[in-house]
């Protein structure tokens, strides 16, 4: 890892402007004895410099207002405010509705045009499917073709069925043929917190190596994977095919490095889970973790806009 | 500004010895401009410890301590099921040596009568009482202490000062479960960043009863810390929970112990 600026490619953000530009790193600096203390700890500085000229993409939001609380960021507009103020430029969004409701025809629809209303080009919709539902293959056309979604997002807990089920290994297929992204979410709550009258399992996510294997064209990012999912085994399931893990639940000091010890940058994505989650936490990992200056670059925008292209 | 992790282990570490997994906790705390690191427990854990293993997880700590003293303040861990063991445990780790408060987890649950010498020694020896509480959905353990535990515990000791670990894991009704008792502040630690949580603490205990906290290393310095660094409260509650308040807990012992 390089301890100093590099100053060759301005592209490339150095340790050292990235530590000086961080929300936590007027703190960190401060007590490290780098420089005064930061005048205002609570106006989060912004990332904007600190993230590369494609800043940060954020695959892991969602909007819409969470049942078991309400949350500081969940109007679109603030929650985009703190996104663009932390250095997002692109942030992947699902619906909390998509969790609960069964119309996901309307969920999808009111999704798009939010992210069109209120997203100021910083929000990409990503549709939910439920491959239980009667609907799901009018949903996913739509998903493609009205909405023009890149991709979409799967609840098999909230929707209440397991990976190996028929019915997903159709979705994927249709999915792949469109060149939809497929994002799975392994868990939104830990358990242990969850309303005891809403509670839900974490996906199981064992059959996840056999489907990717046989759909090599298949390109999936496993999201909120990190906790408690005894059967992720992230090495696995990389060698089986295309798939990407997000951070937000990744957990355990230098989380970050210990994962891109078991699977290659490529397949490592930031993701936030904003506005459930603080956005901060998830930045503040990547701090946290010694990275070299491409790990870097990988994790914040560079594969999740690779993953973009190759929809496009 | 100065940054105090109130709630540290030695376990979920790389490293064979206590001081190689203290230097790999400082190495990240290092990155993320955390000046101090509050550790208790050993290597290995055990929900009922025996004498013999409680103190080696002391030894364990008492070790880490020795080769760090600047950066890393330790809490004895005891357990209110050997009673008689804890005391002198007491004694040898905090009155006799350099440790600065004590550590309950799920050995017995914090509203147990065994409690309470142990609260009444610490209380004399100015050490602050760092009590696991965890509000399950799943089920607690059978020793496992929730929020109310801690506040029956409480109300007995007024004199004491307690620490509710993880604001009581389901930290809506632990926040409300502890807000009337002024004699416990909580740390943020151990639990899903969940937006809000902060902002929760700081409004129904007030920002001078709140602590950061990771429980690193099963949890990342990152992830905790960035529940008060994106919490929208203002920047002097910051302040206070990011150290102040923790300094202002230990400050009656480090001051006898002439290590502040």
């Amino acid at each position: 890892m390089r301890q100093k600026d590099g100053g060759a490619d301005p592209g490339r953000l150095s340790r050292r402007s990235f530590l000086c530009t961080t929300t936590v790193a007027a703190a960190a600096a401060a007590a490290a004895g780098w420089r005064a203390e930061t005048a205002d700890a609570a106006a989060p500085d912004p990332l904007i410099g600190a993230t590369g000229p494609r800043g940060l993409v954020d695959t892991n939001v969602w909007l819409g207002q969470w049942p078991g609380r309400r949350l500081p960021l969940e109007e679109t507009p603030a929650l985009v405010a703190r996104l663009r103020r932390q250095g997002v430029r692109q942030a992947w969004a699902g619906s909390f509705d998509g969790l609960w409701h069964k119309d996901l025809g309307a969920v999808n629809a009111r999704l798009a045009a939010e992210c069109r209303r209120q997203g100021r080009g910083l929000l990409t919709p990503f549709g939910t499917i439920n491959p239980a539902d009667p609907a799901w293959e009018e949903d996913l056309r739509r998903c493609a073709e009205e909405h023009q979604m890149p991709g979409i997002r799967l609840h098999p807990n909230y929707h209440g069925y397991q990976l190996d089920d028929p019915a997903l290994a159709r979705l994927l297929d249709r999915a792949g043929q469109r060149g939809l992204i497929v994002q799975l979410v392994a868990a939104m709550e830990d358990e242990r917190t969850q309303h005891p009258r809403m509670r839900v399992p974490q996906v199981d996510v064992a059959p996840l190596a056999a489907l990717l294997a046989s759909r090599p064209e298949l390109r999936l990012v496993l999201l909120n994977w990190g906790r408690g999912a005894n059967s992720v085994q992230p090495p696995r399931l990389a060698e089986a095919g295309q798939i990407c893990f997000d951070i937000a639940t990744l957990e355990g000091v230098g989380g970050v490095a210990s994962l891109l010890r078991q699977v290659s940058a490529g397949r490592v994505v930031f993701g936030s889970c904003a506005p459930l989650f603080y956005l901060e936490s998830a930045l503040l990992k990547l701090q946290e973790s010694p990275l070299t200056e491409a790990q870097l670059a990988a994790v914040r925008a560079d594969n999740a806009l690779r993953l973009r292209r190759r929809v496009s | 500004m100065k940054i105090w992790d109130a709630h540290c282990h030695l376990s979920g570490v790389p490293g064979q010895t206590p001081a190689e997994r203290m230097a790999q906790l400082l190495s990240f705390a290092d990155r993320l401009g955390i000046e101090r690191l509050c550790v208790c427990m050993g290597m290995r854990w055990s929900y009922d410890p025996t004498p013999a293993d409680m103190r080696q997880q002391n030894d364990e700590v008492l070790a880490a301590l020795q080769h760090w003293p600047h950066r890393a303040l330790g809490y004895v861990y005891l357990t209110p099921n050997h009673v008689a063991a804890s005391l002198a445990e007491l004694d040898r780790c905090v009155r006799d040596g350099p440790m600065v408060g004590v550590k309950l987890w799920v050995a017995r649950r914090a509203h147990a009568p065994e409690l309470d010498p142990i609260v009444e020694r610490a209380t004399e020896l100015q050490a602050p009482i760092l009590q696991h509480t965890y509000l399950k959905a799943t089920g607690n353990l059978p020793g496992e202490s929730t929020p109310m535990d801690l506040a029956e515990l409480a109300r007995r000791h007024p004199a004491a000062t307690f620490i509710g670990a993880h604001a009581g894991g389901d930290f809506e009704l632990g926040l409300r479960a502890l807000r009337a008792c002024e004699n416990v502040s909580v740390d943020l630690c151990g639990t899903d960043p969940a937006a809000g949580m902060t902002e929760m603490a700081v409004r129904e205990l007030g920002a001078h009863r709140v602590l950061y906290g990771s429980d690193a290393g099963g949890r990342s310095f990152a992830s905790q810390l960035g529940k008060v660094l994106g919490a929208d409260i203002p920047a002097a509650a910051k302040k206070l929970i990011l150290g102040e308040n923790l300094r202002r807990l230990l400050r009656p012992i480090l001051q006898r112990k002439k290590s502040l």
